[in-house]
């Protein structure tokens, strides 16, 4: 009973991980500028991994294949959010413009 | 259990698939090094995920080497990109906080 209970929960883990990796990737198709995608990429990111790492783990039982699947988890949540960051801030120092809602500042020129 | 595990790698591979056309598209080189950064994590996940259902478990150090790997490859990348060189410091460097 309790098997079935676990094996339920790691299918939800994986297929929830496997949509939201890509609901990320259509993120990564249709947002309209750098930082909107670096958000969508970088957000899903850690979560996809999250969730198919956990549903994996409690698949594999309790052996050796589960710490190294932990230190999987363990590495991907410290080196997404660093590049993710490495990746802003390279490309805001190197001039890369934020898209911004200005159109209130486009009327009057529009008009004149 | 495999119709699972093989349902999510085919999903996987269509995030993969997405983030290849934004490699490929990408207006920036940013929106390039974003691109690879999220398929290099994918492949990460398929092969933990390969190697549960073919039940090599030593596939697992594979995916565990790729997640580092691909950490320190995006970094360099980025300060190549970004200075033009490996070695030296300077003004804007992604490395100097």
């Amino acid at each position: 009973m309790a098997d079935t209970a676990l094996d339920i929960l790691s299918w939800i883990l994986l297929i929830s991980g496997g949509v939201f990796g890509v609901m990320g990737g259509i993120g990564l198709i249709r947002f309209p500028d750098f930082y909107t995608r670096l958000h969508a990429a970088g957000v899903t990111d850690t979560l996809c991994a999250l969730m198919i790492i956990l549903g994996l783990i409690i698949q594999a039982g309790l052996s050796i294949l589960t710490v190294k699947l932990a230190l999987i988890l363990l590495f991907l949540m410290f080196t997404a959010p660093t590049a993710s960051h490495a990746l802003a801030r390279s490309a805001l120092v190197d001039g890369v413009e934020p898209q911004v809602d200005d159109c209130e500042k486009e009327k009057p020129s529009s008009n004149s | 259990m495999e119709t699972v595990l093989v349902l999510t790698t085919l999903l996987v591979f269509v995030t993969m698939m997405l983030a290849l056309i934004r490699a490929l598209r990408g207006p920036t080189i940013y929106d390039r090094i974003l691109a690879v950064n999220v398929f290099g994590t994918k492949t990460v996940l398929v092969v933990a995920l390969i190697s549960l259902l073919k039940g090599h478990s030593d596939l697992v150090d594979v995916a565990l080497v790729y997640a580092l790997i691909n950490f320190i490859a995006i970094v360099a990348v980025l300060k190549l990109v970004k200075m033009g060189d490996l070695g030296q410091a300077g003004e804007g460097d992604i490395t100097d906080g």
